[in-house]
């Protein structure tokens, strides 16, 4: 059926290809070799110093402190974020009315860049400028804050003790709509028969959630705790922009990815810098891979 | 829906209102921020300072003059645009050709090539970011707006050829065996017959792509390095940095307002492409 098809399929194939080639597969495959040198960036000769660029990291304090950072967003961030979007997601499913507003209003985030999300924010938190701390002033909350410790009201981002909790506030502020839409699309394919059964056998909404919505959506959940968890990975743009870096001796924001930056572009540890990398990329494919192993159940076939 | 004990009713009316209050906080929890920079952008700075909640006493449009022109906002959107809109074009034809033909031709080396393709959604953007530099510098492309482009493209490719790729099976046969059989040569039969079935996928994949670009903020950081290339993202942290020695405080909101508010007005118009267009991802991911 298809005279000459290589005529196709190599013009066809090729662009693709080569850029794929040269501007992805070579930079992660050098990535790799580079983490086994000491290399600074301006010479050409790349000393080869083996592992010991990972000794290095695990005996650096700040690159603990990083990776913990992470971990706390990780065990944190997924469960906020997807209970509250299937949470959103189940009461906008409640044949209510305006739901359609609330679906798009809730989306609103996802289409405004990270870094607008960031800056606006950061004014959001400003002790002087900001809303978030004369509301909280306004309804005299200084109580509230003061039996953890704190003299009134935190400066949010300026304190080491709040600064997490803020940036990943935005974070799920900014997630939450997305993973509605994932979930109500989810529902949406659910028949509604199973619904009708479950209310002519006296179900009300609360066991239907439990017993018919959340076992339906579990691919659904499982594909939103791995996207979720690896955000709670990255989680670069927003603490840039967010966190004035060296701004503390303490590294209180400070995640992989932006120390990683700091170490290739700021003081030009590239090898080092690169070392910290195949550690994130590792630390992220482990991460996935539990999450779809302990999660696996058997798929319910509607 | 139908009730018959009045303390169902009851109930359901409770319910219903716990519900409604919900979702109005969820609302203003999402749109008070937003109201509050729009309004605080036609502030001058000495009412900035007075009360967050103040409303304007005029609106100083001088703000969003100042945040276009002097703090270059109207310059890094043009950037932005020069690098996405080829980026965007190319990264769909690209991925279309190989999708189509990894989708439609049996021949040595398909399926590795399909996987390979599919094998870079696995790496995170922060492992490629040193040997990536270091690559466009030798290449004389770094601190380009076409390195960035050539970059974007090539990042973009792997979910969309696994997308398109995708797409391209579900398109009938005989509807391509029919313009073979009329004398379609394989350059028409692709771009007469095929791209316009593929239409729906196209554009969910430009939205999809669109965006990504958009939000992008590392490769540039990386990747431009004077500041009168910058794209968007990058322009805006770059005046929240400054604005620590500077300060245009009412300037820097209006900055904020005109990088929202596009992408903002025009998700209002076309919801349910763009809501369809970035979930794809994660729903057949």
């Amino acid at each position: 059926m298809y005279k000459h098809k290589y005529r196709v399929i190599i013009p066809f194939l090729a662009p693709a290809v080569i850029l794929y080639l040269v501007f992805v597969i070579y930079p992660y495959a050098r990535s790799m070799y580079n983490s086994l040198t000491s290399w600074k960036g301006v010479s050409a000769n790349q000393p080869f110093v083996g592992l010991y660029n990972y000794v290095r990291m695990i005996n650096d304090e700040f690159f603990w402190n990083a990776l913990i950072h992470n971990l706390q967003y990780l065990l944190f961030l997924p469960i906020i974020i997807i209970s509250l979007s299937l949470f959103l997601a189940f009461m906008i499913s409640q044949r209510i009315r305006f739901s359609k507003f609330f679906r798009v209003t809730f989306f609103f985030p996802q289409v405004i860049s990270i870094i607008s999300i960031g800056v606006l924010w950061s004014y959001v938190y400003h002790p002087t400028i900001g809303i978030l701390t004369s509301l909280l002033q306004a309804a005299h909350l200084e109580w509230f804050f003061q039996i953890f410790g704190f003299e009134g009201i935190p400066v949010w981002v300026g304190d080491e003790r709040t600064v997490r909790i803020a940036i990943g506030a935005v974070v799920v502020w900014q997630a939450a709509g997305f993973y509605m839409v994932l979930f109500l699309a989810a529902m949406e394919a659910i028949p509604q028969t199973f619904y009708e059964a479950a209310i002519i056998d006296g179900a009300n909404r609360w066991h239907q959630f439990w017993n018919i919505t959340i076992p339906l959506l579990w691919d659904t959940m499982q594909t939103a705790l791995v996207f979720s968890g690896l955000g709670a990975f990255d989680m670069f743009a927003i603490t840039r922009v967010m966190v004035v870096s060296g701004s503390s001796q303490t590294r209180p924001a400070d995640v992989l990815a932006t120390y990683l930056y700091e170490q290739a572009f700021e003081a030009s540890r590239f090898g080092y810098a690169t070392a910290i990398a195949v550690s994130l990329f590792l630390l992220m494919l482990t991460l996935s891979a539990l999450t779809m192993r302990v999660t696996r159940r058997e798929a319910v076939e509607y | 829906m139908e009730r018959q004990g009045s303390p169902n009713k009851l109930l359901e009316i409770i319910i219903n209102t716990v519900i409604y209050l919900f979702l109005a906080s969820w609302t203003i929890i999402v749109v008070f921020p937003m109201l509050w920079v729009i309004v605080t952008s036609f502030k001058t700075d000495k009412e900035i300072f007075l009360s967050p909640w103040q409303l304007p006493a005029q609106l100083m449009w001088d703000n969003f003059v100042r945040a276009l022109t002097k703090a270059n906002i109207g310059l890094y959107l043009v950037n932005s645009l020069t690098v996405i809109l080829p980026s965007i074009f190319f990264t769909l034809l690209f991925s279309a050709m190989a999708g189509y033909v990894l989708a439609r031709y049996e021949f040595p080396g398909n399926r590795i090539i399909f996987y390979a393709f599919m094998g870079g959604m696995l790496f995170p953007v922060m492992l490629a970011l040193v040997p990536l530099f270091f690559l466009l510098q030798s290449m004389k492309i770094i601190d380009t707006h076409f390195g960035l482009i050539l970059v974007y493209i090539a990042y973009s490719l792997p979910f969309t050829v696994f997308f398109l790729t995708g797409f391209f099976k579900t398109i009938p046969s005989d509807l391509i065996e029919a313009a073979i059989i009329d004398g379609a040569n394989n350059y028409q039969l692709f771009f007469l017959i095929v791209i316009p079935l593929a239409q729906n996928g196209l554009v969910s994949m430009g939205i999809f792509n669109f965006l990504g670009m958009w939000n992008q903020y590392i490769l540039p950081l990386v990747l431009l390095t004077s500041s009168d290339k910058y794209v968007l993202s990058q322009g805006l942290a770059f005046l929240q940095h400054q604005q620590r020695y500077q300060s245009d405080w009412s300037g820097l909101f209006a900055a904020i307002v005109i990088v929202m508010l596009p992408t903002l007005i025009v998700y209002v118009i076309f919801q349910n492409q763009i809501q369809r267009g970035l979930t794809v991802g994660a729903l057949k991911g």
